[in-house]
C-alpha cells in the first residue's frame, strides 16, 4: 500500500495547542511519525534574566497556567538552595498541600480532556464541576484560581485560618466520594474501556529509554515519582504510595491518575489534620549569593526541573525550565507509530501536553533577523565549536 | 465481567439536581473571601518609598507625581493582582480589595491612584 505522509498541526481541530506531528500513514496505520516543537516559544527565560527574584517568583507561574505552582514552587527551592536558607515546617506544609491540590486539579483536568477525545463529554462535564471545587479553595486560601502567588522564596504568603482548614477537610470528603465514582466509571465503562485498552502502548524499557516521566512513566510499571525518591518540601513525612500499573496503555494512564487522586486526598488530609505550629515564612536578602542550584519536584505531569544560575545580584544569571511535556512528547512520536490514525488525539492527549510549557529553544540571529530550528547534529556542532570559543567563561 | 450501566444512577441523580451554572451577570457571583482583585490605595498613608513600583513584575505600579507628591499610580490593564506591591509596601497603603469586574471600553484605562 503506498505511504502517505499528513501534517497534523501546527493548528489542528484535534489539538488544543500549536504543535505539528508529521505522521506517514500506510491506511489507516501509522509507520512513522515526527514531532516538530516550537511554535509557542514565549522567550520567558531571557525574561528571567531580566528580573528581580521577587518578580520572578510570579513570572515563572505564567510558564504553565495548570501547574503554575509547582513551577513556582521549584523556582524558589533553588532560590533557597543558594541562599542556604530553609522555610519553617509550617510553610512547608502549606507549599506541599498546594501542590497536592494543584494535582487534584489537573488530574481532573486530564480526566476530563481524555473523556473528550474519546467522544465521552459527560465526563468532561462532571469531572470540571469537581475541579470547581478545588479551584474555589485556591481561590480563598491563596487569592487566585490558577496563578496563586501564593509562594516565596523562604515560605508561602499567606497563613491557612481554622475555617478554610474545616472546609478543606470537607471538600477531601466530596472528592474521595467523586473520586472512588471516577475509579468504578474508569474500570467499568464500556466507553472507556473501547477506546483506551491497547491504545499507546509504551513498554517499560521504551519508557525508560525514551526518558518518560510522570504518569506516563508510571503507567509503564516503573516506580518512580519525585515525590518519594528524591522527597522535597514536606513530602518525606507524608504516607502514600506511589500509584503503578501494569497494562502500558492509555487506560493504564487513566487508572494512575484517579488512583493517585484517592492518594492526594489522603495527603491533604494528613497535612491539615497535622499542620505544624509557628512561622509560614523567613525573611531572605533580595540579593543572591554566586553559586547554582538544581531543583526538582513531580509536576502533576511529571518530574519539572530548573536550573538556577546567580551572579551575586538580585537578577539571575540564568535560569533553565525543563517542563515534563518535553521528556514526554519523544515516547509520542514513538508510541504512535503503529496507532491508527483516529487515536493520535488520545495518545497526544495521553500524556496530558502543555505545549506551552515546554517550547523554548529557537536560535535567532539578531543581525540577519533570521530564526531556525537546529537538528541534533547541528546543534551537538554548534555546542562543541561554542565550548571551544568560550572555554574560559 | 465488567458492569454496565455504572453511570446510571449519577446520571438520575444529575437530572434532579438544579444547574451548577449561575446566571451571571443577571445574578452576582461574588468572589471567594480571600480573592485578590483591584487594589485601594491610601494616599495619606504612602511614605513615596517607590517599593511597590520597583518589585511591580508587569510595571503596572508606576511612581508619578501628583500635587507635588510622588506616589505610586496603578494601571490594571497591565496588573496580573499578584499583590506584590501590597506585601512589599511597609506602611499598608496599599489593600487588595474582592472586586473583579474591571472589563471596560477601549481608550479609557483603569487607574487606581
Amino acid at each position: 500500500m503506498a505511504r502517505v505522509t499528513i501534517p497534523i498541526g501546527p493548528q489542528h481541530p484535534a489539538l488544543k495547542e500549536p504543535e505539528r506531528f508529521m505522521v506517514t500513514v500506510e491506511g489507516e496505520t501509522i509507520v512513522d511519525a515526527d514531532v516538530r516543537i516550537g511554535h509557542i516559544h514565549r522567550g520567558l527565560e531571557k525574561l528571567f534574566e531580566q528580573r528581580t527574584y521577587l518578580q520572578n517568583i510570579h513570572i515563572t507561574e505564567r510558564i504553565c497556567g495548570i501547574c503554575s505552582f509547582t513551577h513556582s514552587t521549584n523556582f524558589c527551592q533553588a532560590t533557597e538552595y543558594i541562599l542556604g536558607v530553609e522555610p519553617p515546617r509550617r510553610g512547608l506544609y502549606l507549599r506541599t498541600l498546594m501542590n497536592e491540590f494543584e494535582r487534584i486539579h489537573s488530574h481532573l483536568l486530564w480526566l476530563g480532556v481524555a473523556g473528550h477525545e474519546m467522544g465521552f463529554d459527560t465526563l468532561l462535564m462532571w469531572s470540571w464541576d469537581d475541579r470547581e471545587r478545588i479551584l474555589d479553595l485556591f481561590e480563598d486560601i491563596t487569592g487566585n484560581r490558577v496563578t496563586h502567588a501564593f509562594n516565596t522564596i523562604g515560605g508561602v504568603r499567606r497563613d491557612i485560618t481554622d475555617a478554610q482548614i474545616q472546609r478543606i477537610l470537607h471538600t477531601m470528603d466530596i472528592m474521595e466520594e467523586r473520586t472512588k465514582a471516577y475509579i468504578q466509571v474508569g474500570l467499568n465503562e464500556q466507553t472507556i474501556l473501547k477506546r483506551t485498552q491497547g491504545v499507546g502502548i509504551l513498554t517499560t524499557a521504551d519508557a525508560k529509554r525514551l526518558c518518560a516521566v510522570g504518569p506516563r512513566l508510571r503507567a509503564s510499571n516503573v516506580k518512580y515519582d519525585v515525590r518519594k525518591n528524591d522527597p522535597y518540601a514536606a513530602y518525606g513525612e507524608l504516607p502514600f504510595e506511589v500509584i503503578t500499573s501494569d497494562t502500558l496503555d492509555v487506560h493504564g494512564q487513566l487508572v494512575v491518575r484517579a488512583l493517585e487522586l484517592l492518594e492526594c486526598v489522603k495527603m491533604c488530609r494528613y497535612m491539615v489534620q497535622n499542620l505544624p505550629a509557628g512561622e509560614i515564612r523567613v525573611k531572605v536578602p533580595r540579593k543572591v549569593p554566586p553559586g547554582e542550584a538544581i531543583s526538582r519536584t513531580e509536576a502533576p505531569r511529571g518530574e519539572d526541573i530548573h536550573y538556577l544560575r546567580s551572579n551575586g545580584t538580585d537578577k539571575p544569571e540564568r535560569l533553565k525550565v525543563r517542563a515534563p511535556t518535553l521528556a514526554n512528547i519523544l515516547n509520542v512520536a514513538h508510541t504512535l507509530k503503529g496507532a491508527n490514525i483516529a487515536d493520535i488525539p488520545l495518545i497526544v492527549a495521553g500524556i496530558d501536553p502543555c505545549m506551552g510549557c515546554m517550547d523554548r529553544v529557537l536560535i535567532l540571529d539578531r543581525d540577519k533577523e533570521s530564526c531556525k530550528v537546529m537538528s541534533a547534529e547541528q546543534l551537538r556542532e554548534y555546542s562543541i565549536e561554542w565550548y571551544r570559543k568560550e572555554a574560559y567563561r | 465481567m465488567k458492569r454496565p450501566g455504572i453511570m446510571i444512577k449519577d446520571v438520575f441523580k444529575r437530572l434532579t439536581m438544579k444547574p451548577v451554572t449561575s446566571k451571571y451577570p443577571a445574578e452576582k457571583s461574588p468572589a471567594e473571601p480571600g480573592y485578590r482583585g483591584k487594589m485601594e490605595f491610601y494616599v495619606d498613608k504612602c511614605i513615596s518609598c517607590g517599593m511597590c513600583a520597583k518589585d511591580c513584575p508587569s510595571f503596572a505600579c508606576v511612581m508619578e507625581e501628583i500635587d507635588g507628591k510622588k506616589r505610586p499610580v496603578f494601571y490594571l490593564d497591565k496588573c496580573m493582582f499578584c499583590a506584590q506591591c501590597e506585601e512589599s509596601c511597609p506602611k499598608d497603603a496599599i489593600k487588595m480589595t474582592t472586586e473583579y469586574e474591571l472589563a471596560h471600553l477601549a481608550g479609557n484605562p483603569q487607574i487606581v491612584k
